[in-house]
């Protein structure tokens, strides 16, 4: 008896260490996110200023902003992401509404689930051989296309599960009373999944917001300030690389402050996105 | 009577129209996205293609050789993938040995341990972790966390493994900062949140009979998570680390910055190194020549063939345990 007790105690004990281990792991992780967004507080914010949104990216040695970096993210997120999206949903409709029990819908989702996380430096790579040698220059389009290629995957993916999520008894009534199945796609379909899929476009635009490798040598970069789309144009993410590897303090403050704004701006979308998806789901 | 026949006439004619429309614009509809989903397939094609072309030229100068020459010298244009490929797998493993029981770790708590109001937000902020980008874990990496190795952790290790024979080689020499280790624990950091998320999915799938008949039996947490939730999830958490193990070896920016980008195989891990992806990075824009272009695609094509093999395999098996969830 008075083993069976000691043998009790030793598991009980080997359990707690588990149990505490497992405490730790967590502890680890939300350890990380603090210390990163603690330090990029800390070292973003003393160079935030209003001429970080009003001034061009300067020289060493010159007082400047990020404008003309600013901008260009936008601009080419949003080609990136209105090319892109389009194309996703599309393609998640076929594999969702139209081929949902045929093979070709499970090889592409596999392919699909591969580009999700298939090295975005591969992208730049593939645009490079196809948009930038063809033009011989490096330009702004050749960016937007870069990112989205990096679009689709994410957008094909919620679109397919938020529509698969949709009740059949939806599309067999409409299509009961006579919708052409591309109706009953576009009028009921959609707008049951509308949440859904909105949260998903959300998510691509986190993602490739803060996305530097595929523009590296799509887009490079531009000093100061352009709109012309077959030029190469200025990023943030591309900038902070070139600033924080440099050795003036002057570009190295202004790459912080980039990087600061960058992930304000991601995680916020993300939360953005996942709030949307929830709120639909509580319902 | 003509009138009304006439009338009658007329609205069928209308109503083929309509219908005549409706059926155009199914058809179109239909094609649209049916080209749609084939242009994912198409996307996937082009990419190898493109990186094959691009890469021949490499290939057929120096052959397999490409794949076993450590030489990397733009200069004589002499150039081997054995540096790049030895510090891609390098740094991946070691994130993987440090993430997967840190990731194992956090999914058991947030499934089996974290108190219940806790779990949602807990699991979001693991979930922002993966949302951060890349570049910021490198410029974090750079300007806070290597020195924070250089001047804290690495002297303790090399002095710490200086009495053991083989050790002392793998953590020799100066503390730089940067170099293998540090690029391993920043990937480290970024895919924990990815393995964690499909470890947490695929505890969700154990049924919650199995565990209570466990606990019922007088298992204790420890018993169960070893003997119940990880047996039946074996291959989920597989697949999970499979993901994440193509996250790193593709992972780019965040390495650039604290990899150092030395073209040479070292013994030791605290020594500064390079990566496939750190390569074409730092490299491409500055690349001069046909040859140098074309041995950096070359090492793009390596770089994705390796990870589509990795990423199949976890989709594979991540398949494998839909299936028995969903049965």
């Amino acid at each position: 008896m008075a083993l069976d007790l000691a043998r009790y105690r030793r598991r009980r004990i080997r359990s707690m260490i588990t149990i505490s281990l497992c405490w730790a792991a967590s502890a680890i992780g939300l350890t990380i996110l603090a210390v990163i967004l603690a330090t990029l507080v800390y070292k973003g914010f003393a160079g935030l200023g209003p001429a970080v949104f009003t001034e061009m990216t300067p020289p060493p040695g010159n007082d400047g902003g990020l404008l003309n970096a600013i901008a260009g993210s936008l601009v080419m997120t949003f080609i990136g992401v209105a090319v892109g999206t389009p194309i996703g949903v599309l393609a998640g409709t076929y594999m969702a509404e139209y081929g949902r029990y045929n093979k070709v819908s499970s090889v592409i989702r596999f392919i699909n689930d591969i580009l999700l996380s298939a090295p975005s430096i591969v992208t730049g790579l593939f645009i490079y051989e196809v948009l930038v040698r063809p033009m011989g220059h490096f330009s702004a389009i050749a960016g937007a296309a870069a990112l989205a290629v990096l679009v689709i995957p994410t957008v094909v993916r919620t679109t397919e599960n938020m529509l698969l999520l949709v009740p059949n008894q939806l599309r067999e009534a409409s299509s009961a009373l006579g919708m052409p199945q591309s109706l009953v796609i576009r009028k009921v379909a959609y707008k049951a999944a509308r949440a859904g899929m909105i949260t998903g476009v959300l998510l691509a635009v986190a993602r490739v917001s803060g996305e530097t490798a595929p523009l590296l040598f799509t887009a490079l970069n531009n000093q100061f300030w352009s709109t012309n789309l077959n030029a190469p144009m200025a990023s943030l993410p591309v900038v902070i690389f070139q600033y924080a590897l440099s050795p003036y303090e002057d570009w190295q403050r202004l790459a912080w402050t980039g990087a600061l704004l960058i992930t304000a701006a991601v995680l916020t979308l993300s939360i953005a996105a996942r709030w949307l998806g929830s709120s639909r789901t509580s319902q | 009577m003509t009138d009304a026949n006439s009338q009658a006439m007329a609205a069928a004619a209308a109503r083929r129209k309509v219908l005549e429309g409706l059926r155009t614009t199914d058809t179109f509809f239909r094609l649209l996205t049916h080209s749609s989903a084939y242009l994912v397939l198409a996307i996937l094609g082009a990419i190898f293609a493109s990186l094959v072309i691009g890469g021949w030229l490499a290939f057929s100068t120096f052959g397999l050789s490409f794949l076993t020459t450590e030489i990397w010298n733009p200069v004589t244009e002499q150039f081997g993938a054995l540096a790049p490929i030895y510090g891609t797998i390098v740094t991946s493993a070691i994130a993987m040995l440090v993430a997967v029981p840190i990731s194992i770790g956090i999914a058991v708590f947030l499934t089996e341990l974290c108190p219940m109001p806790l779990r949602r937000p807990i699991g979001i902020a693991i979930e922002l972790l993966a949302g951060v980008p890349s570049i910021i874990y490198g410029i974090w990496g750079l300007f806070f966390f290597a020195p924070t190795l250089q001047r804290y952790v690495q002297p303790e290790l090399i002095a710490f493994f200086k009495p053991f024979p083989v050790l002392n080689q793998l953590f020799a020499g100066p503390p730089y900062g940067i170099g293998i280790l540090t690029s391993a624990l920043i990937l480290a950091m970024m895919v924990l949140p990815f393995i964690t998320a499909v470890c947490r999915d695929v505890f969700e799938t154990v049924p919650a009979v199995l565990k209570e008949a466990a606990y019922g039996m007088g298992w204790t947490t420890r018993e169960v998570v070893k003997n119940v939730v990880i047996p039946y999830t074996r291959v989920g958490i597989i697949g999970g680390v499979m993901l994440g193990l193509g996250r790193a070896l593709g992972e780019t920016m965040a390495v650039t910055f604290v990899i150092g980008n030395a073209h040479r195989i070292s013994g030791s891990i605290l020594a500064p190194g390079t990566t496939i992806s750190a390569t074409i990075a730092n490299e491409f824009t500055e690349a001069v020549g046909d040859l140098y272009t074309s041995s950096l695609i070359a090492l793009g094509l390596i770089l994705f063939f390796i990870t589509f093999v990795v990423l199949a395999l976890a989709r594979l098996m991540l398949m494998r345990i839909e299936k028995k969830a969903g049965a």
